[in-house]
């Protein structure tokens, strides 16, 4: 794929009027779902609320195809479908629609999320059977396929943040979804708080990168000097409109269509002007600097510090175990398939703008191979299978950033693909086996369920295969790709300077951290599904042994909790709910994923024995282990086959940036993919050996000889130790100190205040008692007193009258005397 | 014989008003208080008749005397209906007593 840059045309543009259907068919199911669900569960039942739910994914799914079909029939260069609804805001030179687009990425993305999606939601339907709050289960399942839909389809920044708050708010409320359990309450607002850390620096970065793209048309002499045609700058500055229309001089000829050059969080114009090399924007954005960095390395790290939260990168990744507290198809879907690959998608996103910065680019590579070798470490020796999961998948999305780090953008969205199968397909097994354990995640109190549960091992053993990296599946081509590229590359820089050797180091830890995924994938397979069942008798002991869980057990058989009798799948969910906290202790020993009643009413049914999980489930599995194994189909090397790979030709209108590899030969290609494929076999070889059929004492022995070794990375390293020392400690001193700081000073502040307030009403009070209130009274009080001395005049008799009369008149006759 | 001059009726008739007003001013009984009157109005009448006898002639004095007796005999009948009205009010004809208007 050889891209000049200089020869890219701005994107032309499909105007469409239904891609507002493919967010919306969700968003309607979360609300109905919502608002009414409750009652349309009570009224008729669950099959009502997930025959909702199912149908809105599915035509959503089916928008979404249609969509594809429109995409496929255009030219690969004009492969861009737009839709704007209303613009939302407008505020001087910053404005945006609500708008959606489906490039080829974005339509890739639409179709995991929607396909995996609708395959999750199905088989939710078998594995939350039991569950009393159904119906929030599926809105919050429905609300968080919007939100991500949101997240993929937006056309500028704003949209992909809503959507990428909203994934989080989803995330945060599936995860905490049996929220009486503290300790699941507890991981969902971890999750929550460490993606706040993420989206502060992807806010940062989105602000800086906005205020660069206007820099270059507004002059600031104290930032930064102006090169880049000042005149056009200054003629456009008065009028903030024009700054839209204004074209560079040389970009006017691109393909008969203009380009908008100045700033923007529209997607469509920031790639046109930087990824056109005649408009200059690229080559004027690489040499600014702020504060002495190289602006376009700390604009690239502090989007990736989001991804870093949203992907579980180092050292953010500390949430993602803990959201395994969720029920196990809101891992598959959120934590595994589409959530937690956002961070991935939006460096791939912004390609042409990580391309521009080497610095960047090596960070994120770097962040990359370190998460995947580290995660993939400690799930050596995790004893909870969705915990092995859990690691597992921080370690492939580490995978994904070394692909989109080394400039192999493509190879990265691709094992974001292929990941979204095979994990989606693992975790759903984990679900289905913890489904047929009757909610025991431990895998030490498994084993042989090969027997019990043919489909269920069947298509976990091909995800297997296809996660460690044999060529008969998926996961090699993704891996591969990625690793050679890894090898490859030599334009990547550490902390702005040249690095060549960087490319191959993280080859090393890759392949280290693949020889371990193959590893830990394999032992997880062995322990479950090899061996003897160790969980069949010890069901029976287990409420003897472990306290919590006897507690728990009789609690259900009493009619303490009314609903559970009266109607057990209709109660309201607060009494099963209050079986949970019950159980919290419990369960916050191993997270069991566990609800109440149904492990009770379970045992009762089975007496111990797993049990094969039902159609709905074992249908699901089936479909994303044969995907899984085809997705391999899109990205045969092009080694083999002399042509592009599939999905490379297709992504490659969305993927503009042309990042330097240096060239090797085919022999030294075949023998990378010769090293990968070895580092498989010997994690599967070592696995076999140590953890078939759960007879080997070697494991045994060498925990004991390296127990110390053990026990910091069964402790994970004491990472959540470690952020619980710095990070949460200081916080909840800060908050502390804080609380005292506002409890003393700034309440000693406020009533003094209040007391001066209060010391110069009572004055005034006073004035106004003795001054004010003094003369009114005084008025009266005169008027009063002359009222009560004159009115004795009036006696109300003539003669009294008449005595004035007569002394008046003799007085009138005096005076007229005296004074004539 | 001493002549009788205007001041003789003069000095008759200040007594007769000082009399009466007297009598008005200081008895208590309604019935006084209108005799009373009844002086101060003659003690009137004997002044117009003399001043019409010694200083202007004619009858234009009698005839005013003749209207103000006629007056009193009217105000004496409409004054006895009062103090009929006030016995009847307040079982007295003390002056005293008929004060409603005082409060």
């Amino acid at each position: 794929m050889e891209h000049a840059l200089n020869e890219l045309a701005p994107v032309a543009v499909q105007k469409v009027s239904y891609l507002w259907l493919i967010p919306l068919f969700p968003a309607v199911g979360a609300f109905i779902n919502s608002l009414f669900g409750i009652r349309i569960q009570r009224a008729l039942g669950k099959r009502a609320v997930h025959f909702i739910s199912v149908g809105v994914m599915v035509l959503s799914l089916a928008v979404a195809v249609r969509a594809f079909a429109e995409l496929y029939s255009l030219a690969p260069e004009e492969r861009f479908l737009q839709q704007t609804l209303w613009r939302m805001v407008t505020a001087d030179r910053l404005s945006f629609d609500l708008a959606f687009a489906l490039d080829p990425l974005s339509m890739m993305m639409v179709l995991i999320i929607t396909f995996i999606g609708t395959l999750i939601h199905v088989f939710s339907i078998g594995y939350m059977a039991d569950e009393p709050s159904y119906w929030r289960f599926f809105a919050y399942l429905n609300l968080f396929v919007f939100a991500m839909l949101l997240l993929v389809m937006g056309d500028n920044f704003a949209v992909m943040f809503f959507g990428w708050e909203g994934v989080g708010l989803a995330s945060y409320l599936l995860i905490a979804f049996w929220y009486t359990d503290i300790e699941k309450a507890k991981a969902g607002m971890k999750a929550f708080v460490v993606n706040r850390f993420g989206d502060f620096g992807f806010i940062l970065g989105l602000f800086l990168l906005f205020w660069t793209l206007g820099g270059v048309w507004e002059p600031r002499a104290d930032v930064r000097s102006l090169t880049y045609h000042p005149e056009i700058g200054e003629q456009a500055v008065p009028d903030a409109r024009n700054l839209y229309e204004a074209v560079g001089p040389k970009a006017v000829e691109k393909g008969g269509r203009s380009v908008k050059i100045g700033p923007t969080l529209n997607f469509r114009e920031l790639r046109d002007q930087v990824a056109i090399e005649s408009t200059g924007v690229a080559e004027h954005l690489k040499h600014q600097t702020v504060w002495g960095f190289a602006l376009m390395a700390v604009v690239g790290i502090l989007l990736f510090v989001g991804a870093m939260g949203k992907s579980a990168q180092l050292p953010l990744y500390v949430w993602l175990p803990d959201a395994m507290a969720g029920p196990t198809p809101v891992s598959a879907l959120i934590h595994a398939a589409t959530m937690v690959t956002a961070g991935v998608y939006m460096v791939a996103r912004l390609s042409y703008l990580y391309a521009l910065s080497p610095t960047a680019m090596g960070w994120v590579a770097i962040i990359g191979a370190l998460t995947a070798f580290f995660a993939a470490s400690i799930g050596f020796f995790q004893y909870d299978i969705k915990k092995v999961l859990a690691y597992s998948t921080v370690s492939q999305l580490g995978f994904m950033f070394i692909g989109v780090g080394v400039g192999a953008f493509w190879a990265g969205t691709y094992h974001l693909l292929t990941h979204a199968f095979f994990k989606a397909c693992l975790f759903l097994g984990s679900g289905s086996v913890i489904l047929g354990c009757h909610h025991e995640q431990d895998m030490r109190k498994m084993g042989g369920l090969k027997k019990h549960m043919p489909v269920t091992a069947w298509t976990y053993l091909i995800a297997c295969v296809t996660i460690a990296g044999f060529p008969v599946a998926s996961g090699f081509y993704s891996k591969d790709e990625i690793l050679w590229k890894a090898f490859c590359a030599r334009d990547l820089a550490f902390l702005g300077h040249s690095a060549p050797w960087l490319g191959p180091a993280i080859f090393v830890l890759g392949i280290l951290a693949a020889t371990g995924t193959s590893f830990y994938m394999f032992r997880s397979y062995y322990m479950t599904f090899t061996g003897s069942y160790r969980g069949g008798e010890g069901h029976v002991e287990e409420h003897d042994e472990d306290p919590h869980a006897a507690r728990s057990a009789p609690h259900h058989a009493t009619p303490a909790h009314p609903q559970d009798n009266v109607d057990p799948d209709l109660g309201t969910h607060a009494a099963p709910h209050a079986a949970h906290a019950v159980q919290a202790p419990h369960a916050a020993a191993h997270a069991k994923d566990d609800h109440g009643a149904h492990g009770a009413a379970d045992h009762a049914h089975h007496g111990g024995v797993p049990h094969e999980s039902p159609l709905s489930i074992t249908f699901v599995l089936v479909v994303l282990a044969a995907g899984s194994v085809l997705a391999g189909l899109l990205g045969i090397p092009s080694l083999w086959s002399h042509t592009e790979p599939i999905l490379e030709r297709w992504l490659a209108p969305s993927l503009p940036a042309e990042v330097h590899f240096e060239e090797f030969s085919h022999s030294t290609e075949l023998l990378f993919q010769f090293i990968g494929v070895a580092a498989a076999t010997v994690g599967w070889f070592f696995a076999r050996l140590l953890f078939k059929d759960g007879k080997s004492p070697v494991p045994a022995r060498l925990k004991r000889r390296f127990f110390s070794a053990w026990t910091v990375v069964y402790n994970k390293y004491y990472v959540d130790e470690a952020y619980h020392a710095l990070v949460v400690r200081p916080a909840l001193f800060l908050a502390r100190f804080l609380f005292w700081f506002d409890q003393h000073v700034i309440d000693w502040l406020v009533n003094f205040v209040a007391w001066l307030g209060r010391l110069l009403a009572s004055i005034d009070g006073a004035i106004d008692t003795y001054v004010v209130d003094g003369a009114v009274n005084a008025v009266a009080g005169v008027t009063t007193e002359a009222g009560r001395a004159l009115r004795r005049i009036e006696t109300g008799r003539i003669t009294t009258y008449l005595y004035g009369l007569t002394l008046g008149s003799l007085l009138v006759v005096l005076i007229n005397f005296l004074f004539r | 014989m001493a002549h009788v001059t205007l001041s003789h009726f003069l000095v008759v008739a200040g007594l007769l008003f000082v009399l009466g007003l007297l009598t008005v001013l200081t008895r208590r009984n309604a019935v006084a208080i209108l005799m009373g009157v009844e002086l101060l109005l003659n003690a009137a009448n004997l002044n117009l008749v003399a001043f019409n006898h010694y200083v202007v002639g004619g009858i234009g004095g009698q005839a005013f005397s003749l209207f103000v007796i006629v007056l009193a005999a009217a105000e004496a009948a409409v004054g006895l209906a009062i103090i009929l009205s006030i016995f009847h009010t307040f079982k007295t004809i003390d002056v005293r007593a008929a004060d409603l208007m005082r409060e």
